[in-house]
């Protein structure tokens, strides 16, 4: 897990070239509890940093998901429509979006995994 | 709201127990009470199979004592109280004047001159103040004895058999919606009665504060992997699925029980009651609003709080909105105009701004499995 990296929303993110998939954290799906639906964006949608791009609704509530970087998605992850509980089951397996990044710069602000646990102890 | 002060959280005589079978402690009307233990879908799946142990300290108790007790309450609520026998408990309305509800609450009938109120966490004071100014022109004594009291619900179709084994007495003496207030639960005397608040048979017992955490141990002991302690994540998905309607969801002060779908526990044809002229009328010019429940036809989970839509025009509000654990489906409760508020009928449901098909269905989700 140490290639990939993480925001402060609880989102991850690995880079593959000038793409990159985009999940939920272990931490995440645990304060969330059972996800019963996942709102996904369509492809060829654009986003900035820290914006929206999905809601995933567990039980009680619904969550936004935050962009952790600018980009356009290029593929979805439709077994969510399905299997929403995959985000549980699997947190760093499941990708939610694939994205075209549009600035591998801002990569940089994002945390790495010593620092999210950091975050995460901070959460507890 | 912007709360100014954090405000201290008041805890249940069960606050520490919680703590120890690892609740995930919230903030609940002022009450600090577990949302969940295992998690919702287990904790509800297991209520459903087997049985659930619930702290409802939270909950208010109000005494009424006096000559003219019955003949208070009877015009304090919606229902027929005059027709109760002792040892029964009913289930009813306080209304304005206005016919909107006050609050739901439980009326236990020790005799004529001693009645019981137990009515919802955050409306006790509420409550309370309504309660005492109605009371001034009958011979009562009212008391709020919420602080006093410690309130444990055990629900589902083994929570008879595991109570059973802390009692001499033979719980099936105690019928659905009737009360004991003198059984002794491991030598320690308590009120119980057949009631709850998830579609199935079950008990709630009231008893002193410093004794609660002693008999939810004792409880936990006797009922092993067959008693689960549910949290309110799992009481909310509860009582929706059983199709009970909850106070600030499908009731409010400026909707009448009518409106609320609720008229069974409404008796119009008995004496005077607080808000009855309203209803009376209501009833006969026949209403404009309703709740109804419904099924999302298109993707997506409608919360309470979004709006209905039909026609092109907005109807009315979802109230309460789920997937349920262990459903495909998404379901809920809107209060619409009554034109749409009838079985098969077509309505949109706004999700973030897209309006999502949903089709009206009956609101009875569950087939309940009270013990009568």
């Amino acid at each position: 897990m140490e290639k990939l990296l993480y925001s402060k929303n609880h989102e991850w993110i690995k880079k593959e070239g000038n793409i990159a998939l985009i999940g939920i954290t272990d931490h995440a799906q645990k304060s969330l509890g059972e996800i019963v639906y996942v709102e996904l964006p369509e492809v060829d949608d654009e986003f900035e940093v820290e914006e929206a791009f999905g809601v995933i609704e567990s039980v009680k509530a619904a969550s936004d998901s935050y962009m952790p970087v600018s980009g356009k998605i290029i593929e979805i992850n439709e077994a969510l429509e399905d299997s929403p509980t995959l985000l549980n089951e699997d947190p760093y397996g499941t990708w939610i979006i694939k994205i075209e990044l549009s600035d591998e710069g801002e990569l940089e602000s994002l945390l790495d995994l010593a620092a999210y646990n950091e975050l995460c102890e901070e959460d507890n | 709201m912007i709360k100014e002060d954090k405000m201290e959280l008041k805890k249940t005589s069960l606050n520490e127990v919680h703590k120890k079978l690892g609740g995930k402690l919230v903030d609940f009307a002022g009450w600090e009470l577990p949302i969940q233990f295992e998690g919702i879908k287990a904790e509800h799946l297991a209520v459903r199979e087997r049985a659930g142990l619930f702290d409802v300290s939270h909950m208010g108790e109000i005494t009424i004592d006096g000559l003219e007790a019955l003949k208070f309450v009877d015009y304090l609520v919606a229902n027929n109280a005059s027709v109760m026998n002792d040892s029964q408990v009913m289930y009813t309305f306080m209304c304005n004047e206005k016919g909107g509800v006050v609050d739901d609450l439980l009326v236990y009938k020790y005799t004529n001159e001693k009645i019981l109120l137990v009515v919802n966490a955050s409306n006790i004071e509420k409550d309370y103040r309504w309660i005492e100014e109605k009371s001034k022109n009958f011979d009562v004594v009212t008391k709020n004895i919420s602080d006093d009291v410690s309130q444990i619900a055990i629900q589902g179709p083994k929570a008879q058999e595991i109570l059973q084994k802390i009692t001499g007495i033979d719980l099936n003496e105690i019928k659905f919606f009737t009360f004991n207030s003198k059984v002794l639960l491991s030598g320690i005397e308590c009120l119980v009665s057949r009631t709850g608040y998830t579609g199935e048979d079950g008990f709630e017992i009231y008893l002193d504060n410093d004794k609660a955490a002693f008999i939810v141990e004792e409880l936990l002991n006797v009922g092993g992997e067959d008693l689960s302690p549910i949290g309110l994540g799992a009481r909310d998905t509860l009582r929706f699925e059983a199709g009970l309607p909850l106070y600030g969801n499908e009731l409010r002060d400026d909707v009448t029980p009518l409106e609320s779908g609720l008229g069974f526990f409404v008796k119009l044809e008995a004496g005077d009651f607080i808000g009855k002229d309203i209803l009376v009328a209501q009833k006969k010019e026949g209403l404009k609003r309703r709740t109804a429940g419904f099924k999302l036809i298109g993707k997506g989970i409608a919360r309470g709080g979004y709006k209905a839509f039909a026609d092109g025009k907005e109807i009315g509000v979802v109230t309460t909105g789920y997937q349920l654990p262990g459903q495909k489906e998404s379901i809920g409760i809107a209060l619409i105009d009554i034109e749409y508020a009838k079985i098969g009928k077509n309505l949109q449901i706004e999700i973030r701004n897209k309006l999502v098909d949903a089709e009206v269905i009956s609101k009875k989700f569950l087939e309940k499995k009270y013990k009568k």
